[in-house]
């Protein structure tokens, strides 16, 4: 705007490139000074904390400052945070401690935590299970659904070395040589015919009488199951190794032998309560 | 700023600038705009306002530790700071379009950093005097005892200003009566004493010392609006063709063939960023408009027309200079460009506006459980899981009861609660397992996917919230 634009004209360096000159605008001094104090800065960063790579690990800083020893820390204020729940979860009798109350919501989320950690390389993330690895989402249990038959399970296992183990074994009918190979045939018709699935009525009549004599003693008369033995009801809608002929013909010849160990011995009381509290609240809890 | 050494210097010293004192239209707007500003600031964590005895009756609060904010009558939870982020664009429209309008008016009334060391000078003309005295002060070499006792007064008053200015900073997040008596009697939170002490250093240092090098090498802004200017936004412009050429009028010289400048300096001495304003159009210049002030004061006293240094846009410059009358401000103000910024601003006001209307007190998120997607029961029926998040707006405890439309063969039954229901605490939220069961043999159970609706009702008034979700068969 200005007519004496030559007052306000800023220097140029001299450099000039195609007629393109470049302008001496000089930097702010402070602008030096802030560079030399970041240098500084960093000189007195090295030395107060883990900076210079050695040939094993690093230089430890003066401040002794170590990630590693932050979470520790941090771990340790969490559980001393939770000791005193934890000690009440440990003392209590699981049955009693009830949903949507502090104590409850606390065992729940630890449970979350102990079965993804414990239990989850068997039963799944999810607690679906597997071929072989009991649904703990529906409602049919082997060895009982209410808490404290949950609580047992999970504290002693099942089929294992200790005492208290839940235990049961099943005869190989066909690989002992028990049943005759046709008894086995005549007794997977019947067992077909109890869960609903299709069947040879002809076979199954013969098959009532062979389950009667060697199966009805643990899996009741009408294969409801019965829990003392861990025995499954088979006239249920769910199967734990497959519910097709030549699975249960399997399971009669050869036998099953699920085993679980004994979370007692490896969990603290309050991890087993909070887990048997999370497995009974997935749903089938009775 | 030019040397006439031959080699370039590469660091230049800051010149210190004593603005002088100036009265007049645009420092009287700026007075009113610090009174507004900083009073709002000072004032806002102090207002209360009554929400029910469990909720804070602080009215403008940032609770982060229970990730709550409040204004007034709204309550902003997390999953809604699309509001915040609404505002965000409302600033940042508000800015183009003031911007693209009338220039740097933020930054030369109401950014902080004019503000503030708008006070600052404001103080240190108090202690120290105007513009002379100080650069008399500054001059003298010698540290005697008055300079001494003035610049610790200053220093003293800079800082008290400074402090008053973090302490309100943080009396935004906490209870601010609590927050006060525990800051005096030393309990408060050390973060609470580090962000006071963090602001006050920088308040004190940004507005005492660092000024207009804020504005011209650390600021990012003022780049960013040349790009939003254009030859009709408003900006303080010289008129040369009526001021040069400029001569001081002495007595006994031939003023027939001068211009209306007298070379006074007034425009010079009052710019708080230490520019000259008839050199054009310059990136320090934050349009303050003092220079004006100081100016038309000049042209009153010597009987010449105001107007000299004035706000005006580009295009007047060949138009003026033509002869024509100038433009009127508004038809520079209302064109295409600015119109358009109004428009999107409004448009996103008035949709914050309806969102805020239709925000409800009781709410849903429905979560699928797809690990596994369905589990079957002993009787062949099909359930489904769903972790549903309520949220309970209420200042008091509220039973939510949760049902299904959509399908009529859906039963609803939920963990750990009775008839549907569950207590959710006031103004929190709780995680329910929601399970959804179809009958062996029913739609549901044998399709894949079944779409339906999830309702929650707050039994205590009927309120209902709604979510589509998905009910997951086995498939034939």
């Amino acid at each position: 705007m200005s007519k004496k634009q030559d007052k306000t004209e800023v220097e140029t360096t001299g450099h000039s490139w195609d007629g393109i000159e470049e302008y001496n605008n000089p930097l702010p001094r402070w602008w030096l000074w802030t560079f030399y104090l970041c240098i500084v800065w960093a000189i007195g960063y090295s030395i107060a904390y883990p900076a210079w790579p050695l040939i094993k690990g690093a230089t430890t800083g003066l401040l002794g400052y170590s990630t590693r020893a932050e979470v520790a820390k941090d771990i340790q204020t969490f559980d001393e945070m939770n000791a005193g729940i934890n000690a009440e979860l440990a003392a209590a009798n699981v049955a009693d401690i009830l949903p949507n109350t502090p104590l409850g919501d606390y065992a729940t989320n630890m449970g979350a935590a102990v079965f993804r950690s414990n239990c989850s390389q068997c039963h799944g993330s999810g607690a679906a299970g597997a071929k072989g690895y009991p649904n703990l989402l529906d409602n049919d249990w082997l060895w009982g659904g209410t808490v404290d038959e949950i609580a047992y399970s999970i504290q002693h296992g099942i089929r294992n070395e200790t005492d208290d183990a839940r235990y049961s074994e099943m005869p190989r009918f066909g690989a002992d040589e028990i049943l005759e190979p046709e008894q086995i045939d005549q007794v997977v018709e019947f067992v077909l015919q109890l869960s609903g699935s299709e069947f040879d009525s002809a076979l199954a009549i013969e098959g009532a009488v062979v389950f009667e004599e060697n199966c009805a003693a643990c899996h009741a008369d009408d294969g409801t199951g019965d829990r003392d033995f861990g025995a499954p009801n088979l006239a249920d809608a769910i199967w734990l190794y497959g519910g097709d002929r030549e699975t249960i013909h399997e399971s009669v010849s050869e036998a099953r032998f699920g085993v679980m160990p004994a979370w007692g011995q490896r969990l603290t009381q309050a991890e087993v309560n909070a887990a048997a509290i999370y497995v009974h609240t997935r749903g089938g809890g009775e | 700023m030019s040397s006439s050494d031959s080699t370039p210097k590469l660091y230049k010293a800051r010149e210190p600038i004593f603005p002088r004192r100036v009265s007049g239209v645009f420092r009287n707007l700026k007075w009113i705009i610090m009174i507004l500003t900083l009073g709002v600031y000072y004032v806002s964590p102090w207002l209360r306002f009554d929400r029910g005895p469990k909720l804070p009756d602080q009215a403008i609060l940032v609770d982060m530790a229970n990730r709550r904010f409040f204004f007034f009558w709204i309550e902003i939870w997390p999953h809604e700071f699309y509001f915040i982020a609404g505002l965000l664009i409302m600033a940042g429209l508000g800015l183009f379009l003031f911007t693209s309008a009338a220039g740097r008016v933020w930054c030369g009334y109401a950014c902080p950093q004019t503000v503030w060391t708008d006070l600052y000078i404001l103080v240190e003309r108090w202690i120290e005097g105007d513009r002379n005295a100080r650069l008399r002060l500054h001059r003298q070499k010698k540290l005697d005892f008055r300079k001494a006792r003035l610049r610790v007064t200053k220093w003293i008053v800079w800082l008290l200003i400074g402090l008053a200015t973090g302490g309100a900073w943080v009396f935004y997040f906490t209870d601010a009566p609590t927050l006060l008596v525990d800051l005096v009697t030393g309990n408060a939170h050390p973060v609470a004493y580090g962000t006071m002490a963090v602001l006050t250093a920088t308040t004190f240092f940004f507005g005492g010392f660092a000024r207009e090098q804020i504005c011209i090498y650390a600021c990012p802004w003022p780049r960013i609006q040349s790009a939003m200017m254009d030859e009709d936004t408003l900006v303080v412009g010289y008129r040369h063709w009526r001021g040069e050429p400029r001569e001081k009028h002495r007595k006994g010289i031939d003023t027939s063939g001068l211009g209306d400048c007298i070379d006074c300096m007034a425009c010079v001495n009052v710019c708080p960023v230490g520019i000259d304003i008839r050199d054009g159009q310059q990136l320090e210049c934050i349009t303050c408009g003092l220079c004006i002030d100081a100016c038309d004061d000049v042209m009153d006293k010597i009987g010449k027309p105001r107007g000299l240094i004035d706000y005006m846009a580009l295009t007047d410059e060949p138009r003026e200079i033509a002869g024509h009358a100038p433009k009127p401000i508004w038809k520079h103000i209302l064109r295409p460009r600015t119109i358009m910024y109004t428009g999107i601003w409004s448009l996103v006001g008035f949709g914050l506006l309806f969102a805020l209307f239709i925000q409800s007190d009781i709410d849903m998120t429905v979560a699928p459980v797809r690990n596994p997607t369905y589990v079957m029961l002993s009787d062949g029926s099909i359930r489904n899981i769903y972790d549903v998040r309520l949220r309970n707006k209420h200042g008091e405890d509220r039973p939510f009861q949760i049902s299904t439309t959509g399908s009529d063969d859906l039963l609803v039954d939920i963990e750990g609660g009775e008839d549907q229901t569950v207590l959710v605490p006031a103004d929190g939220t709780k995680l329910q397992r929601v399970y959804v069961i179809a009958p062996a043999q029913s739609g549901p159970a044998t399709s894949d996917r079944t779409p339906f609706t999830m309702w929650v009702t707050d039994t205590t008034n009927d309120d209902r919230a709604s979510t589509e979700t998905v009910f997951n068969g086995k498939g034939n």
